[in-house]
């Protein structure tokens, strides 16, 4: 069946519009309503896999119109975005009730989704950017949506440095179009390929393209808080509320930051060994920057944002290495091998990062503290939340069946494959701090002796329980989707091919 | 000329942004960059002497006369980039006037160095 693509942008859109209307007197029917939304996205998602069309706003055909896109690689981001979306807007049903104005809060999820799915379809970079901004705009206001003293500055930070990563990318994308004179990715794409056959140097990148690259590099770097750039990341992700933690760790960065960067470095600019380079190094300072400064962290919420960091430069580190091979004219059998494990990688930490702060929102709700010395002995109390944190620990440190061991044993492999044996060790040591990391919070939360004052905990009911035990149900079945062959050529494949077809993007888009 | 002009009028606001200890300052430094980057956007399409994009019926009479309009006509659609990118941009600086306001009545001062409860 073939879901029109308009709608992915619609309902969330629509829906956010419409909740802030039934105020405080209608919160059950908004939170019913906005329920609604994620789960019919999430079937939404599941029905439009494997497909890949071109959908063109109001019938004008490119380059005149705007075109939206569905491909391997954005099927499999809003498959993505609407497993986690709707895992936590179930969860924020029950979490949110501490919190005042909850429909508004349900209104800026929404527009937060609908940002995101817009960036993943847009064919258009102009477009790209402006659903980046209302994701982003939506994020910095729900960041700062208790309105105390940490979360207003976490916001400030977060919004100054977003806004600076959006005028960078605003400003790449006008030199972009002062150059090629199109605002289609693909006649981008198309421009830049026929100007480097022009050129003698066969590297046909201008000066003025060049530093659209890097302004991108920045822009989107920062808006997927890779080391250099991470700064905002351990401030505003503890900040928000749980939920909203899950969904900025454990897609937002993802969307704004990693599939933006792979469509502009793959598909648009075409990859070079500089840019694989960059993007291995990138990913290596994050993987490693970002376990060692999370092992000394005793805020759960924040420990847990810096193994973001870390996370995420496993997922850019498998792109960059791919690209890295491919544009040497390596074996293509490993540079997709590197690429798969990046992108499993990617999902994979979607799923169980955000079910780790469902869990660590839990905790808090339960025992009203994240500081990991005040905490002990939960397991008995909090046995459903216990387990689905050990699930997602699991996973997160590669334990075999759990869906973090197969990703990372893809990029080992790879690397393995591609001689590049110095970034496997890496990964296997970068496994070993994730390990004690996670170590810490079981023993600090979950065992040991309950404190005097957390005797009367209760365990969350409802949404809560539902919400996390339908992640680390997937946690614990992601695996499938690398096993099972017919699941894989479905959804990972083509995700796949678009990166390593790079170029032929364009091609694709217009022949059609 | 202008461009480089535009260039260091971005800079300045780079450099207001990142250097400045007063939160209304960062604001008004960030704004700064959004608008050399919306003027930078505008000059793109300008020409000296060009005339409204507009086709009317003269334009249509003969092939030289359409192609007189298509050499001295500004080209649209950075004007219209950049409509999105003030509208984008004025929702972006009300947000942020408004947490301004909101960390002001928390703490009490707009200096950034007194607003650290946040460490790492």
């Amino acid at each position: 069946m073939s879901v029109p693509l308009p709608v992915f942008i619609a309902i969330p859109l629509v829906s956010a519009f419409l909740l802030p209307i039934f105020g405080k007197k209608g919160k059950a029917i908004a939170t019913v309503l906005a329920n609604l939304a994620t789960v019919s996205l999430l079937v939404l998602a599941v029905l439009s896999i494997g497909q890949s069309r071109v959908y063109e706003i109001g019938k004008w055909s490119i380059p005149l119109g705007i075109n939206l896109v569905l491909d391997g690689l954005s099927s499999l981001l809003l498959l993505a975005i609407s497993v986690v979306s709707a895992a936590a807007m179930l969860f924020s049903a029950r979490y949110m009730e501490q919190y005042t104005a909850k429909a508004k809060y349900l209104s800026l999820f929404l527009l937060m989704v609908a940002g995101m799915n817009g960036v993943v379809l847009s064919g258009d970079i102009f477009n790209l950017f402006v659903f980046l901004e209302i994701a982003s705009i939506a994020s910095y206001a729900l960041v700062g949506f208790g309105c105390e003293h940490e979360e207003l500055e976490a916001s400030f930070k977060y919004m100054v440095l977003g806004s600076i990563a959006s005028i960078f990318i605003l400003f790449g994308i006008a030199l972009v179009y002062g150059n090629t004179g199109t605002l289609n990715m693909a006649y981008i794409s198309k421009a830049i390929q026929s100007m480097s056959l022009s050129e003698a140097n066969g590297s046909g990148l201008n000066a003025g393209l060049m530093f659209a690259l890097a302004l991108f590099i920045v822009g989107f770097g920062l808006k997927a808080a890779l080391v250099p750039f991470h700064a905002w990341l351990p401030d505003a992700h503890p900040s928000a509320p749980a939920p909203i933690s899950a969904m900025l760790s454990g897609i937002l960065i993802k969307t704004l930051g990693i599939y933006a960067l792979c469509r502009v470095v793959f598909n648009i600019f075409g990859i070079s060994v500089s840019i694989g380079w960059l993007l291995v190094v990138l990913g290596i300072l994050s993987m490693v920057a970002g376990a060692f400064l999370a092992i000394g962290q005793w805020d759960l919420k924040r420990l847990m944002a810096y193994s973001s960091i870390s996370q995420i430069g496993y997922v850019v580190l498998g792109i960059g290495l791919g690209g890295l091979i491919i544009a040497k004219g390596g074996n293509l059998a490993w540079a997709s091998l590197a690429i798969l494990g990046g992108l499993f990688h990617l999902v994979n930490h979607a799923v169980y990062k955000s079910l780790l702060f469902l869990t660590s929102g839990s905790v808090q709700m339960a025992t009203g503290t994240r500081q990991l010395r005040e905490m002990g002995g939960l397991a008995e109390k909090l046995p459903v939340t216990r387990a689905t944190c050990t699930i997602a620990s699991a996973s997160i440190v590669g334990i075999p069946p759990f869906s973090g061991f197969w990703s990372k044993l893809i990029l080992v492999v790879a690397a393995i494959q591609a001689h590049f044996y110095w970034v496997a060790a890496i990964i296997v040591f970068v496994s070993l701090c994730t390990l004690i990391m996670y170590l810490k919070v079981q023993r600090y939360v979950f065992l040991g002796e309950l404190p005097e004052n957390l005797q009367q905990v209760k365990e969350n009911k409802g949404t809560m329980l539902v919400a996390m035990i339908f992640l680390a149900c997937l946690c614990v079945l992601m695996g499938l989707l690398l096993l099972v062959p017919s699941l894989k050529q479905s959804i990972l494949d083509p995700a796949v091919k678009v990166l390593t077809d790079g170029l032929l993007y364009s091609a694709n888009i217009i022949g059609k | 000329m202008p461009y480089a002009l535009c260039f260091l009028l971005f800079m300045i606001g780079l450099y207001c942004a990142v250097v400045k200890k007063n939160m209304v300052k960062i604001v008004i430094g960030i704004m700064v960059m959004e608008y050399a980057v919306n003027l930078f956007l505008i000059m793109l399409g300008y020409r000296t002497g060009g005339e409204a994009p507009i086709i009317d019926k003269g334009h249509l009479e003969s092939a030289s006369t359409f192609a007189k309009f298509v050499s001295s006509a500004v080209d649209p659609l950075p004007q219209a980039l950049v409509l999105t990118a003030i509208v984008i941009s004025l929702g972006s600086l009300a947000l942020m006037i408004s947490i301004c306001i909101r960390t002001y009545e928390k703490y009490g001062t707009f200096d950034i160095t007194e607003i650290r409860r946040l460490r790492g």
